[in-house]
């Protein structure tokens, strides 16, 4: 070992960590499948920067292992060590390198935060297109309510100014569906401004430029679906939006990222990613019901505090159980 | 300024010495530093313990995915109380409150803290505020989570949850009493011969640190008080159906609670700076790097905090600048590390307890920062907030950061504060069990928050059962390595080795006076003559002027 020089060592462990970064990189299998067309975006950086994190820890912990297997203090050996207090071109080098790295991490982040629409929410010629009118019509429909703040909130529905907007590629145009995500403790309720249908699960054409309204009636939620690698608080008084594109057929979990009370952890749905003729069937098999009328049959709390309306908790009776927690 | 206030009938050189304090000194309002030191860590510990067995108690509930074990409720209370425990009344109090007060003075050849009386009250803070903390539990317990947004928060156990922010004000209240007193302290009562750049690194991060809480925690304590009165007073600061805003909140808190996370980890950052040089032979590598990059990490550190809030109401520029500033972070905390595993280098290194957990610290530590630079990324953040891949990350940087350093620290400091020597078998034992129980219970957990785990969940989809029964059993694993750390500490401090003054052959100042040392630290005042890392330096033997050419 000693007639190898250390710079042919320090090679060898340099392309073999190398590798090991790559493959771990890209191997890693950690995430689940990706299902819009930003999760592409997300996976890629993630896996740049495991491949980089990767790198740092091999050569960090080797470099630890090793220091104290080659320098421990055997037995009956007494004194110090050698007495080195620093080494400036050393410290330059790994100041800098770090450095380095998270300038070039910090760029490409905001590059990719920039693609998938994280800096354009509140686009304002499509919310010309758009108008809140749509909202206001189904908080229209149950004149009975008690009032309720949150509702008359939404009512308001000004331009979203925060989440995920439109990706460069539909920038300035309308999306093509539309959905109002109101969050309650604990169900997601979403309705389709255009068709009045109200579902306690979120339908999606693939393909399709589709714009969340998101808005919450009690307490924060978030709208998670890992698939997409998207999220967004919904908060309440503060309109958020969240526009995506799904772009695989399936069905993949909805899941509330935020604590928002005991039964946080049950309120999960799904989304379903229709092709368009599917998506256009439910729809058109869904407007009829959505129009007759239903007995409201959550308890009066949820009627009279938040303001739902009859569709709204049929459908929720209907499409969810989150809302009974006893059975949970 | 005021030294200890002490009775004048017991003269410095007390015959029985080192036994001067009393089982009984330590309930009392004790002044002297040291007992004011010990009074934390041992009350610190105790709240870890509690926090502990909250933390059993979920993963157990964790084991299977339905909520069979505690109620959600029951589980969010434990959730939250777990978290405010283990910062507020664990890691802050013993690293800053515990090790802060019993060597800060030592270190810097003081008879005792610029205002011990101060001292005392602020520890004497305490002890109410955990009270104030369990009692909430007879009104259901706070469940807002330790960061207690509203509106959840102005919801639901509002008795419980008022008494949950009495008690944070109350430690927020030691913690701004506590970081003036290390402030001055450490300004005006070092010992003249002492220059700025022999100033043991532990006490430089005490600087940072307090100068960090001095600005930071009045702005929780701001936010708290708002959300009280939005509690009980009907005011609506954050209510936004009455024209409040709940995101305020959110600033105010994460101002704080970022900086949080670096008052916790700045002090275990000073005890690695003291333990790893001693134990490696050998000069700590960039001293001054690692006396900057703590001020570095308390200045970028309080413009990182929108880094909590990238999924909630920011605006899109504050991502991408708090992006940049939160990534920055990493550069002074890189740089602490390199010179770290640097000073390992060519040392002569004792691989006892003390050193075991520091190098445990750095391992586990490399992997926390790693990933939290992930989350720094608003890209990756907007997939993993909120959910286990969080969870991991600091419990890495938490677990592995803080209550690594700090067993270091025990194990280090024992021999100084009790006068005996901790058992080296159990200590390894205790590590081995801890390394393995940390990773076992906390690596996992990246992967369940990557699938799709959200945290704060009692029940969650059943496809992450496997992942969260390996965490379970990790968990079980840290709690059985308490027991060899128990028995070690009580049995030492009646039976142990004797350590004599300086069992491990360091040069900081508390290894000049005697273990334990006397009730005013030293008869005589030491003389710096050496700096307090020249592990091998022979010709600094001499006089201080050699230095000052020297260092140049
Ligand atoms: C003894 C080993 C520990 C175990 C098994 C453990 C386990 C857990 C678990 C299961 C949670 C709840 C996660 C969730 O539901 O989201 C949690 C939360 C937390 N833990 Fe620990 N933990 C341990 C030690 C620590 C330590 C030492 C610290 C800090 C120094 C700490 C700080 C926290 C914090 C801040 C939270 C978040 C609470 C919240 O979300 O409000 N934990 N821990
Ligand atoms: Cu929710
Ligand atoms: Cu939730």
């Amino acid at each position: 070992m000693e007639q190898i020089p250390a710079s042919i060592w320090t090679l060898t462990a340099g392309v073999v960590v190398t590798l090991i970064s790559f493959w771990v990189g890209h191997h890693h299998g950690l995430l689940p499948e990706q299902a819009s067309e930003q999760a592409p975006l997300v996976d890629n950086f993630f896996d740049i920067m495991l491949t980089i994190g990767t790198a740092l820890f091999l050569v960090v912990q080797g470099a630890i292992i090793l220091f104290v297997i080659r320098y421990r203090r055997r037995a009956g050996e007494e004194g110090d060590g050698l007495p080195v207090e620093g080494n400036l071109p050393l410290e330059a080098f790994w100041t800098a390198i770090p450095a380095l790295i998270v300038i070039f991490l910090g760029i490409y982040s905001v590059d990719i935060f920039q693609r998938m629409g994280g800096l354009n929410p509140g686009d304002h010629t499509m919310h010309a297109m758009h108008t809140p009118k749509p909202a206001v019509a189904v908080v229209a429909e149950a004149p009975s309510k008690t009032t309720s703040d949150a509702t008359a909130l939404l009512a308001a529905a000004p331009t979203p100014e925060i989440g995920i907007g439109a990706s460069p590629d539909v920038q300035g145009k309308a999306p093509d569906v539309v959905v109002d995500v109101a969050g309650m403790q604990y169900a997601w309720i979403f309705t389709y401004p255009d068709s009045g249908i109200v579902s306690g699960e979120l339908h999606i054409p693939v393909g399709k430029d589709v714009q969340l309204n998101l808005s919450a009636r009690d307490v924060i939620h978030s709208f998670w679906v890992p698939q997409f690698r998207l999220k967004q608080d919904a908060i309440p008084g503060v309109p958020t939006e969240l526009r995506f594109k799904a772009t695989k057929v399936g069905t993949y979990p909805v899941v509330c990222a935020e604590l928002c009370g005991g039964y946080h952890g049950a309120m999960r749905t799904q989304v379903i990613v229709h092709t368009p003729e599917d998506f256009e069937a439910w729809r058109s098999q869904n407007q009829a019901i959505a129009t007759t009328p239903v007995i409201p049959s959550l308890s009066d709390r949820h009627v009279e505090e938040m303001g739902v309306t009859p569709q709204l908790v049929a459908q929720v009776e209907a499409m969810t159980h989150h809302h009974s927690p006893a059975k949970l | 300024m005021a030294q200890a206030q002490l009775p004048l009938d017991t003269p410095l050189s007390l015959p029985e010495h080192p036994k001067a304090w009393k089982w009984y000194d330590y309930f009392t309002f004790n002044v002297d530093h040291k007992v004011i030191g010990i009074q934390y860590l041992v009350t610190a510990f105790i709240f870890y313990l509690i926090g502990g067995l909250m933390a059993v108690a979920m993963r157990t509930e964790l084991a299977t995915a339905d909520s069979d074990f505690l109620n959600p409720n029951l589980y969010n209370a434990f959730m939250t109380n777990h978290g405010t425990i283990m910062i507020f009344f664990w890691v802050v109090p013993a690293a800053i409150g515990g090790f802060g007060n019993y060597l800060v003075p030592l270190m810097i050849g003081a008879r005792d803290m610029a205002f011990p009386r101060l001292n005392a009250l602020a520890f004497w803070l305490n002890p109410p505020a955990g009270a104030l903390l369990l009692a909430s539990f007879l009104f259901g317990g706070a469940q807002a989570g330790w960061t207690s947004y509203p509106p959840l928060s102005t919801i639901t156990a509002t008795t419980a949850q008022s008494m949950w922010i009495l008690a944070i004000i109350l430690v927020g209240t030691s913690s701004i009493l506590g970081s003036v007193n290390f402030i001055v302290t450490i300004w005006k009562m070092k010992v003249p011969s002492m220059r700025w750049d022999q100033l043991p690194l532990f006490c430089w991060a005490m600087l940072a640190t307090s100068l960090l809480a001095l600005v930071s925690t009045p702005v929780l304590a701001a936010g708290l008080i708002l959300l009280l009165f939005d509690i009980n007073f009907g005011t609506s600061f954050y209510k936004p159906d009455a024209g409040g805003n709940v995101v305020i909140y959110q600033h105010l808190f994460w101002f704080y609670s970022h900086p949080a996370v670096y008052l916790m980890i700045l002090p275990i950052f000073g005890i690695m700076s003291e333990v790893i040089p001693v134990h490696a032979r050998k000069p700590i590598f960039g001293y001054q790097a690692i006396a900057y990059s703590s001020l570095a990490i308390c200045c970028v550190g309080l413009f990182v905090w929108v880094h909590h809030m990238f999924t909630s109401g920011t605006p899109p520029w504050m991502r991408m600048f708090f992006t940049i500033s939160t990534l920055i972070v990493a550069v002074p905390t890189g740089v602490k590390i390199f010179s770290w595993v640097a000073t390992l280098w060519g040392g002569k290194i004792r691989l006892n307890s003390a050193m075991l957990f520091a190098i445990g610290l750095l391992s586990m530590f490399v992997l926390g920062g790693l990933s939290g630079v992930t989350l720094g990324t608003a890209p990756v953040d907007i997939h993993v907030h909120d959910t286990y891949y969080v969870v991991a990350h600091f419990h890495y940087v938490l677990f592995g950061g803080s209550v690594f350093g700090l067993y270091a620290g025990i194990y280090h400091w024992f021999p100084k504060m009790t006068g005996r020597l901790l058992d080296e078998r159990l200590g390894i034992l205790h590590f081995v069990l801890t390394f393995i129980g940390t990773n076992l219970t906390f690596l996992p957990m990246h992967e369940l928050g990557l699938k799709g785990m959200p945290r704060r969940v009692a029940m969650y989809d059943p496809q992450f059962e496997p992942i969260n029964l390996i965490c379970t059993i990790g968990a079980f694993v840290l709690a059985f390595s308490i027991i060899p750390f128990l028995i070690n500490i009580i049995w030492s401090w009646n039976k142990g080795k004797i350590a004599g003054d300086n069992p491990w052959g360091g040069l900081s100042l508390e290894w000049t006076t005697s273990s334990p040392p006397l009730i005013e630290n030293w008869e005589v005042l030491p003389v710096v003559t050496k700096g307090p890392y020249d592990y091998g330096i022979e010709q600094h033997k001499g006089s201080t002027d050699e230095d000052e050419d020297e260092e140049e």
